[in-house]
């Protein structure tokens, strides 16, 4: 199987543009290895967040359009953070199928909606990846790094939307490929809670430590996410006693792949990572 | 858990509902396993499947004013605990908007309200800017000593940035607040 995704466009979202910039910088880094080329869309806007889907479904159809609009169609549009990849697709998914909202877009924007336009899930693009053999001899590999992989949400949809490919197991898949090895445990689709982190922090932070809890549990020595707002909740409304790190899935990738932690993303965790990964590797 | 007494009923309450959300909720034969499986329920005054039952009941009033539709959070688990593919989180969404229109008391103002500083800051900058979202909710909740210690270690970590990340073009996003107008 040869690779198509060598170039592509890409939205980071506001997460991976503010509070998670070492996920951005551990994602483009990773990819930079493999001569995937992100040509970021220009003056992207916030995909509507769950606030606006909450309250204000136009807003949030509204919202996401612009960047549905601004993407150029001749490449994929590669979306690294779980909300706004389900946000844009939601609204890639009701232009297709609700032609008077599309008719009222289209004015707006005064042209045709890309409705052919490739929205491109990381866990996508990383499923090609490995399947194209290129995880195959990583210099880096993981040396037997016990992993909680935690997916939280993000692999959950709206019944309209679940027919659209699915991949569950991928984190732990690709691990193992990498020499880490995964543990099982029961926690790994467990909402982290979102957005009540800040409105009501008590049932944010239980389900936080029942998550941390479990993953200390099963003899994981870190748990990885693919989230920037679960890596977020995990890290701020966890208790003492039930600390682990919490690696974004591109840190643990670019680890696997060059075997150099970067210091500048690790001082970003407000859980050091450091002395996990000083039983392995030079930090 | 409260019991529910058929008291007032709402008759095209249901039918509102359903045509909002586009969910059909005569699908749900109440197996419980959308409120088995949310993390949110045990926080709940009604369970998700309840509050589908009290739709139907047409218990509009109760329903507008439960806890439960705004510790939703829309994580879409219970969609995928569904066995019938009822969209409970567009359910969720529709129950929202409609206590918000119908000016019902909301039963957790305190998430609402952070819905709509992070839907001010989005007019504002284009995107969210979490610093100023959280110092202007804290401010609005008059709460402003709880997480201090929190803000202080991520401001350390430089994980909350003083200054907000922004769209260049304001009247693009000026416009799309006046298209999603149009949009509801």
């Amino acid at each position: 199987m040869t690779f198509s995704h060598k170039e592509l466009n890409y939205f980071p979202g506001c997460s991976l543009a503010t509070t998670a910039k070492e996920n951005n910088a551990s994602l483009k880094h990773f990819l930079e290895q493999f001569d995937i080329r992100l040509t970021e869309i220009p003056d992207w806007n916030c995909c509507g967040s769950s606030s606006t889907h909450s309250i204000d479904s136009g807003l949030a159809l509204a919202l996401a359009s612009r960047n549905l609009f601004l993407a150029p169609a001749d490449k994929p549009l590669l979306i690294a953070c779980p909300g706004c990849y389900l946000r844009l697709g939601d609204a890639k998914w009701t232009l297709n199928m609700n032609q008077a909202k599309r008719n009222k877009v289209e004015k707006h924007f005064g042209q045709p909606f890309q409705s052919d336009l490739q929205l491109l899930h990381f866990f996508e693009l990383l499923a090609d990846m490995s399947h194209s053999g290129l995880f195959k001899d990583l210099p880096g590999r993981l040396k037997g790094l016990k992993i909680a992989s935690y997916y939280g949400c993000m692999l959950a949809r709206p019944p309209r939307l679940n027919k659209m490919p699915n991949h569950y197991g991928l984190i732990e898949k690709t691990m193992t490929a990498l020499g880490g090895d995964p543990v099982q445990w029961g926690f790994s689709n467990t909402c982290c809670g979102t957005f009540l982190s800040v409105s009501r922090p008590l049932i944010a932070s239980n389900l936080v430590n029942r998550i941390m809890k479990a993953a200390i549990r099963s003899g994981a020595e870190c748990i990885v996410t693919a989230c920037a707002m679960c890596h977020l909740n995990l890290e701020i409304r966890c208790a003492p006693e039930n600390r682990i790190p919490v690696f974004h899935f591109s840190e643990i990738l670019s680890l696997a792949r060059d075997g150099k932690p970067s210091r500048e993303w690790l001082n970003r965790h407000l859980i050091d990572p450091a002395p996990v990964l000083k039983t392995r590797w030079q930090v | 858990m409260d019991t529910i007494t058929l008291t007032s009923v709402s008759d095209n309450f249901v039918q509102a509902v359903q045509e909002k959300s586009r969910s059909d909720l005569s699908r749900c034969w109440h197996c419980l396993c959308c409120s088995g499986g949310c993390p949110f329920a045990k926080d709940m005054d009604f369970f998700p499947n309840v509050i589908i039952r009290m739709v139907q009941m047409g218990l509009k009033e109760k329903v507008l004013t439960s806890s439960a539709i705004w510790l939703c959070v829309g994580c879409n688990t219970c969609s995928m605990e569904c066995p019938n593919a009822v969209d409970m989180a567009a359910m969720m969404d529709t129950l929202r908007r409609m206590a918000i229109e119908e000016k019902v008391t909301i039963a957790e103002p305190a998430v609402l309200s952070f819905h709509q500083k992070v839907i001010d800051s989005i007019s504002r900058y284009g995107r969210t800017h979490k610093l100023e979202i959280m110092m202007r909710y804290k401010l609005s909740e008059k709460d402003f000593f709880s997480d201090m210690d929190l803000g202080l270690r991520m401001l350390s970590r430089r994980k909350l940035d003083l200054m907000p990340s922004k769209v260049k073009n304001k009247q693009q996003i000026q416009a799309l607040f006046k298209l999603a107008e149009d949009l509801s």
